[in-house]
């Protein structure tokens, strides 16, 4: 069994796992919010689109002159 | 044979039947990623002996190798998927190839830092200009090269064409990297793992290279398949099925 110390390689063996693990982590996060976030933007715009087209709901969001 | 493989495949090719099964598959395969990933790594950091010539330093190869194999292999099917998007103009092999682009280029990321901590104890340097390193970052420089052109234009659609062109172009850098240790004197070895012939590696340290290989091909399935749903998510964002996902998640999401 290896010791942990990998025979005074440790840093370069351990920061390639660190390396690998952090790039991976952030390639599987950044889709996952990207389209969390378009789908809560696009829910947003639907609401807007319905209390405008409500009668007699004033909006506040886009009250054009 | 049956004639519901095409039939299914076909079916696949539209959108929204292709989002929910990505939905589906999309964890398992992460699932299984993750549990090849740690068993390949104990393996491989654990249980395989040390290297007689590099003592534990050679562990690297566990994360290094699988990665670079990845960096080519993505490309591959970057390059298939470009090329069936740019003759039959089918949408989603467009989204495929585009959506490629960033995971190979994260891999070939992890191939050059982690060949420099590889390099720096073994051959004293942190980066060589050698064929393999140097082929290697122009690979980076590809990936790099078709994201943002990809991004460059306002119409994602003709962007992605323009991108796939450039993902042709740069399939030549391919075999170049591959058989770059073959065709110059280089300071990089040679291959370890052959697929005809005899590989140069004791069994006992080529079962966690296998398993890691299979993890981080279960990945690139994952990520892939998270990409596109993003981006069908925001390509699509007109049409009706987008819109009752959004009211859908929204019921969902946490008050």
């Amino acid at each position: 069994m290896t010791d942990l110390g990998m025979g005074h390689y440790g840093l370069y063996v351990w920061s390639s796992l660190a390396i690998f693990a952090v790039v991976l982590l952030i390639d599987t996060l950044v889709p996952l919010a990207r389209r969390r976030r378009h789908l809560r933007d696009l829910h947003a715009r639907l609401a807007r689109q319905q209390n405008r087209r409500r009668p007699g709901t004033a909006s506040n969001h886009e009250s054009h002159p | 044979m049956a004639n519901w493989v095409p039939l299914w495949l076909h079916r696949l090719g539209s959108p929204p039947v292709f989002y929910r099964f990505a939905g589906a598959v999309r964890p398992w395969a992460l699932g299984l990623a993750i549990a090849l990933g740690a068993v390949a790594l104990y393996g491989g950091l654990f249980v395989a002996p040390a290297d007689y010539q590099q003592g534990d330093a050679y562990r690297i190869i566990f994360i290094h190798v699988p990665s670079a194999w990845m960096s080519l292999f993505i490309y591959g099917a970057m390059a298939l998927a470009a090329f069936i998007g740019l003759v039959w103009r089918i949408k989603l092999a467009e989204t495929v190839a585009m959506a490629s682009a960033p995971i190979g280029a994260a891999f070939t990321l992890i191939t050059l830092a982690t060949g420099s901590l590889w390099g720096k104890p073994m051959w004293g340097t942190w980066w060589t200009w050698d064929a393999r390193l140097t082929s290697e970052l122009v690979l980076l420089f590809i990936y790099l090269g078709i994201i943002g052109l990809h991004h460059a234009f306002e119409d994602r659609r003709q962007g992605a064409r323009a991108a796939s062109f450039l993902v042709l172009i740069g399939a030549v850098n391919v075999p170049i990297v591959h058989f770059s240790v073959n065709w110059w004197n280089t300071l990089h070895q040679g291959a370890t793992v052959r697929l005809l012939g005899p590989s140069h590696i004791d069994a006992s340290m080529i079962w966690p290279l296998l398993t890691m290989m299979a993890a981080t091909k279960c990945y690139y399935v994952s990520s892939l398949f998270a990409r596109v749903r993003a981006d069908l998510v925001v390509a699509e964002g007109g049409k009706g099925w987008v819109r009752d996902l959004a009211l859908d998640d929204a019921k969902d999401a946490p008050a």
